[in-house]
C-alpha cells in the first residue's frame, strides 16, 4: 500500500521538481546576465513580492470583485440559459430551429464584441458582467436541454402514473434528473464567464485582477505583474477544482 | 438527430425565417426609436453600406492578411508543440501524471492575461500576437493529442511493434494515424482560441489587424464599420472552423 502511495507520488514530485528546476535556472541566468531582468523579473523578486501585492494593490478585494462579477453573470446565464433551454425542451420545432445556431455561437469569438458593449453600457461593470453572461449563456442552453430531453422514460412513466400534471412532472422529475447535466452546462458557463471577465477587465483596464495585471504593466512593476498574474491563474485554478469537485458529487449522487 | 428525423424539414425553417425576420424588424425598430444614443444601434441600411465600402476597398485585406499571417504561424507553432507535448504526454505515463495536470489547470486560464508578458518578450509588433495565439492553441492540441494517445487501440501498437518498428516508423505509421481525429479536434479548437487570442491582443496594442481595425472605428465612433468589421471576423472565424471541421471528418464528437 505504501509502496503504491510512494509511486503515485513520485511523478507528482516530478513534476514539482521540473517546475522549481526551471525558476531556479531563469534565477541563476539573470544573475549571470544571460537573461535580461528588465525583461524578466527574478524568480525569487516576483515571490517577494507577492505580500506587497496582497496588501497594497487590495488583491483580495479585487479577487472578490471579479468574483461577483463571475457571479453576477453566472446566475444571469444560468436564470436565461436554464429558461430558453427548458423552452426548447419543450418546443421541439423551437430546439431543430436553434440549437445549431446555440453551438455555433458558443464556438464563436464573443469576446471580441467587447467594443459593441463598451458602447452600449458604457465603461463600467455591466459591459464585463454583460459579456460574461453571453460567453456562459450557450453552454446553459445546450447543457439544459441535453439533460432536460435526456430523462429516462421509466421515471417520467412513474410520474405520469401518479398523475403527475407539467408543472410537477418538470419539478419533481425532468429537473432532479437533468440536475447534474445542468451543472455541468453551468460549470463550463462560469468558466467562460470568469475567462472572458478577466480578459475584458484587462483590456478596459477597469474593475478586479484583470485591471490590476494592466496597471501594474503600465507601471512597469515587474515582478509584481508577474505575482498577479500568477495570482489569477491560481485563482482560475482554484475555481475550477471546486467546481469539478462539486459537478462529481452531484454526478454521484 | 433522432427527433430531427420525425419532425419535417419544412417547420424548421420556417420558424428559422421567422426567428430571423423578427430580429431583424426588431433591430430596424431600435434603431428607428432613438432609444439608445445615435448610431449605437445603427440602421441595416447604414450596416450593409458599411460592410460594401469595407469589402471594396484595400485596408480590410491588408489587415485581414496581417491577420491570417499571425494566426497561421501561431496555429504552426502552438498546433507543432501540442502535438509534440500531446504525444509525449499520452504516450507516457509518468510524464502524464508529472505534467498533465499543470496543463489540465492552465487551459482554462484567461490567456489575454499573458499579453504584458507576450509584450515583454516578443516586443509590440507581430511577435507578441503570435505569441499570444500560439500559447492560446497550445493547451486544446496537447489535451486533445493527449486524449488521441490513450485512446490508441493497443492491438495497434502491438501490431507495429511485432513488425519491429523503429520510433519514427510508430509514429509516422501508427500514432499520427489513429489520432488524427482528435489531433484535429484540437486544432479545431486550438485555432478558435487562437483567433481570440491574437485579436484580442490586437485590440490591446496593434497598428494593424482586424483587432486594430475593430479598435480604431470604436475609438472613432465609427459603429457602421465596427458592425461591418466584426460581422467580417465572424464569418471568417466560422468559415475557418467549418474548413477544420470538413478535416477532421466526424471528429467533432471527441471530447477534450
Amino acid at each position: 500500500m505504501s509502496e503504491s502511495r510512494a509511486s503515485a507520488f513520485t511523478p507528482i514530485a516530478a513534476g514539482l521538481a521540473t517546475v522549481a528546476g526551471v525558476l531556479a535556472l531563469v534565477e541563476a541566468m539573470i544573475h549571470a546576465g544571460w537573461i535580461n531582468r528588465f525583461v524578466v523579473p527574478l524568480p525569487s523578486a516576483v515571490l517577494a513580492s507577492f505580500g506587497r501585492v496582497i496588501a497594497e494593490e487590495n488583491v483580495l478585494w479585487r479577487t472578490l470583485y471579479t468574483g461577483m462579477e463571475a457571479l453576477a453573470a453566472g446566475v444571469m446565464a444560468a436564470l436565461v440559459g436554464g429558461a430558453i433551454g427548458a423552452l426548447l425542451t419543450r418546443r421541439r420545432v423551437l430546439r431543430l430551429a436553434t440549437e445549431t445556431w446555440v453551438a455555433a455561437i458558443a464556438a464563436a469569438p464573443i469576446v471580441l464584441i467587447y467594443p459593441l458593449f463598451l458602447v452600449v453600457f458604457g465603461r463600467n461593470a455591466s459591459t464585463i458582467v454583460m459579456i460574461g453572461f453571453v460567453a456562459g449563456l450557450p453552454p446553459v442552453i445546450l447543457k439544459t436541454v441535453e439533460g432536460l430531453s435526456g430523462t429516462r422514460r421509466v421515471l417520467i412513466d412513474v410520474g405520469r402514473s401518479f398523475k403527475l400534471t407539467t408543472v410537477q412532472e418538470f419539478w419533481k422529475i425532468r429537473f432532479p434528473a437533468a440536475l447534474p447535466t445542468i451543472f455541468v452546462g453551468f460549470r463550463l458557463g462560469i468558466m467562460f464567464a470568469l475567462i472572458n471577465i478577466v480578459g475584458v477587465e484587462y483590456l478596459i483596464n477597469f474593475g478586479g485582477l484583470g485591471q490590476l495585471v494592466n496597471e501594474l504593466a503600465e507601471r512597469y512593476d515587474l515582478p509584481a505583474m508577474y505575482a498577479a498574474i500568477f495570482f489569477v491563474v491560481l485563482v482560475s485554478v482554484v475555481f475550477f477544482l471546486v467546481t469539478e469537485r462539486v459537478e462529481r458529487w452531484l454526478a454521484s449522487r | 438527430m433522432s427527433a430531427g428525423a420525425r419532425v419535417r424539414g419544412a417547420p424548421v425553417a420556417r420558424v428559422r425565417i421567422a426567428i430571423v425576420a423578427v430580429a431583424l424588424i426588431a433591430w430596424e425598430a431600435l434603431a428607428a426609436s432613438g432609444l439608445l444614443l445615435h448610431d449605437v444601434v445603427p440602421s441595416l441600411g447604414k450596416i450593409a453600406a458599411a460592410l460594401w465600402k469595407l469589402v471594396s476597398t484595400a485596408p480590410l485585406y491588408q489587415n485581414l492578411g496581417w491577420t491570417a499571417y499571425e494566426i497561421g504561424v501561431s496555429l504552426v507553432i502552438g498546433g507543432v508543440a501540442g502535438v509534440l507535448f500531446g504525444l509525449a504526454l499520452g504516450g507516457n505515463r509518468f510524464l502524464s501524471r508529472a505534467f498533465e495536470p499543470y496543463l489540465h489547470y492552465l487551459g482554462p486560464t484567461p490567456k489575454i492575461i499573458f499579453f504584458p508578458i507576450m509584450i515583454m518578450w516578443f516586443g509590440v509588433g507581430g511577435g507578441s500576437k503570435i505569441a499570444m495565439g500560439s500559447l492560446s492553441c497550445f493547451f486544446p492540441v496537447a489535451l486533445s493529442t493527449a486524449v488521441g494517445m490513450r485512446q490508441i487501440e493497443p492491438v495497434l501498437v502491438r501490431v507495429g511493434k511485432s513488425f519491429r518498428a523503429s520510433f519514427a516508423q510508430m509514429l509516422v505509421k501508427i500514432y499520427l494515424p489513429a489520432i488524427r481525429p482528435a489531433m484535429l479536434t484540437g486544432l479545431r479548437l486550438g485555432l478558435g482560441v487562437a483567433v481570440i487570442g491574437v485579436l484580442l491582443a490586437e485590440t490591446k496594442l496593434s497598428n494593424r489587424g482586424l483587432g486594430y481595425l475593430v479598435i480604431q472605428r470604436y475609438t472613432n465612433f465609427d459603429m457602421p464599420g465596427m458592425y461591418a468589421i466584426l460581422i467580417v471576423v465572424f464569418l471568417l472565424a466560422i468559415v475557418a472552423n467549418a474548413l477544420l471541421s470538413r478535416l477532421g471528418g466526424s471528429s467533432s464528437t471527441t471530447t477534450v
